[in-house]
């Protein structure tokens, strides 16, 4: 499926297949378009199953001219049966997508590839980001990866794994007072200024959102060529959410996959919920919020996709919902003891929502269900303090005795 | 006269530059000032209905005007108005 052009999801314009990321008559965002591809669907399918277990064996359904050079291999995350958190919210057939998988632990790890391979194609030799953290951290392991240099823009207030973890790259870390809101209308700024610098999320930001859609290629993938029922994923500018979804209408429009969209389901932290909030008055239109919330990595206030977000969970009879940040704590703890998979809070918004779905009877057990866990529990690990106790005691068989008799687990064995 | 900071995007659009000079007390009497100035800025910016199209952000001294009194948010004779395109971001 060849990349045709850059057109305007508003007006649809359409431009080059350049560092280009806003329609110039009507500010529309630009995204990827494709001409039909050009092999049957046996043949795509078996130039998939051919590739190299990373994204990349999904290149013909990416912007790029080349062979993808890929210096830290990412994707084809494990897809794992949830049968126990299934059991404990009365589903039936459910599916974790984890993501922690990828190389710095987070989903970030696809986009950033794309837009990478195409800002060298493009010819760039700097790559920047505005982040709430996931992004700097695969922003600054890429290009250490590619040895090109890298500046990342964060919010000063940003949980410290996850600075830390940028550093330690090499790249360059610029903290501003303000939200993220704040870096990322300084980054768009920037762009204008530094037209030879690749921000990915920005002038590069139609190429880094196709990568998204590798995510659902793999689920569709690893179920045996089939459709999910229903997708819970969480929701920030809502760019992932969406492409989740344009990635099965591309295979399903290209015979690889048979059926209808999934429902799509996004979920949100209620101290940041402007497009749950434009879903439940039943508006596209998400007025700007200042978040609070301890899900920093969806701390987005002014959501670029939220309309398409809002409209993509009308069309499919899902929703956009959102939880609390005790929920988003519980939502975490759900997760790790019924699957084994440490979640940050991004993960425990979006555990948190399918178990509020659950609850509300939303869910037939007949459906079959993908759970999308974005990122890794240490990247957040300061929200788990003290949610657990420890037993200190002296090395003495009798302490331990003693101790142990008072955990849950061992009373419930009993 | 408040200072309208363009993006890229619109400099075409306004002979080139990257900043321009615009009477008005409101947001929206600015805007309108510089639509008088510069024909082509209308169509980009407005939604025909007196409102802005919904991938436009306009910013006023680095706040974003939804927050403030949106097109009617008061503007003073040294403020800076800034324009921007929406981006996703993460």
């Amino acid at each position: 499926m060849p990349a045709d052009a850059l057109k305007c999801k508003e007006c649809s314009t359409t431009y080059p297949l350049e560092a280009r990321y806003v329609c110039d008559r009507c500010f529309g965002p630009l995204e990827v378009a494709y001409r039909p591809p050009e092999s049957s669907a046996a043949e795509l399918k078996r130039r998939i199953q051919a590739g190299p277990h990373t994204l990349w064996r999904y290149a013909d359904f990416l912007p790029l001219e080349g062979s993808p050079r890929a210096a830290l291999p990412t994707g084809w995350t494990p897809l794992v049966r949830a049968d126990r958190l299934a059991e404990r919210l009365g589903l039936g057939e459910l599916w974790v997508k984890n993501e922690t998988a990828n190389p710095t632990h987070s989903f970030k790890d696809r986009v950033v590839s794309v837009a990478l391979a195409r800002a060298q194609e493009l010819g760039f030799h700097t790559i920047a980001c505005a982040s709430t953290g996931n992004l700097a951290n695969a922003v600054a392991a890429h290009a250490a990866a590619a040895g090109l240099p890298a500046y990342v823009l964060i919010p000063a207030d940003l949980e410290e794994p996850k600075i830390l973890a940028t550093g330690a790259y090499g790249a360059n870390v610029v903290a501003i007072k303000g939200n993220y809101d704040a870096v990322n209308r300084l980054c768009t700024e920037l762009a204008g200024e530094r037209d030879d610098w690749a921000f990915v999320n920005v002038n590069l930001r139609p190429y880094y959102a196709e990568g998204s859609k590798t995510l659902a290629f793999e689920v569709a993938e690893q179920l045996g060529w089939e459709l999910p029922d229903r997708v819970v994923a969480p929701v920030a500018s809502g760019s992932l959410f969406t492409k989740l979804a344009r990635a099965f209408q591309e295979w399903i429009d290209c015979g690889l996959l048979k059926g209808e969209l999934p429902k799509m389901n996004g979920a949100q932290a209620q101290g940041c919920s402007p497009v749950a909030q434009a879903f439940e008055a039943g508006t596209a239109i998400c007025r700007p919020v200042k978040p609070d919330t301890i899900a920093k990595s969806l701390a987005i206030g002014n959501p670029a996709d939220g309309p398409y977000a809002v409209e993509l969970a009308q069309r499919t009879g899902g929703s956009v919902d959102a939880v609390t940040d005790d929920e988003i704590r519980a939502g975490i703890r759900l997760l790790a003891e019924t699957t084994g998979i440490f979640t940050e809070t991004a993960g425990g918004v979006t555990t948190a929502t399918l178990a509020k779905l659950a609850e509300r009877g939303d869910i037939d057990a007949s459906e079959r269900v993908v759970l999308c866990i974005t990122g890794d529990g240490l990247k957040t690990i300061d929200v788990v303090r003290g949610s657990f106790e420890i037993a200190e005691i002296e090395p003495k068989l009798s302490d331990f005795e003693a101790a142990v008799s008072g955990f849950a687990s061992t009373a419930a064995a009993a | 006269m408040a200072t309208v900071k363009l993006p890229t995007q619109l400099r075409d659009a306004a002979g080139g530059a990257s900043q321009a000079q615009a009477p008005g007390s409101t947001v929206g009497e600015v805007l309108e000032a510089l639509y008088g100035e510069h024909g082509e800025l209308r169509e980009r910016l407005s939604d025909g209905d007196g409102g802005l199209r919904r991938f436009v952000n306009v910013y006023l001294g680095g706040e974003d005007i939804r927050f403030l009194d949106g097109l009617d948010t008061k503007v003073g004779e040294s403020d800076e108005v800034t324009i921007l395109p929406a981006v996703a971001g993460g």
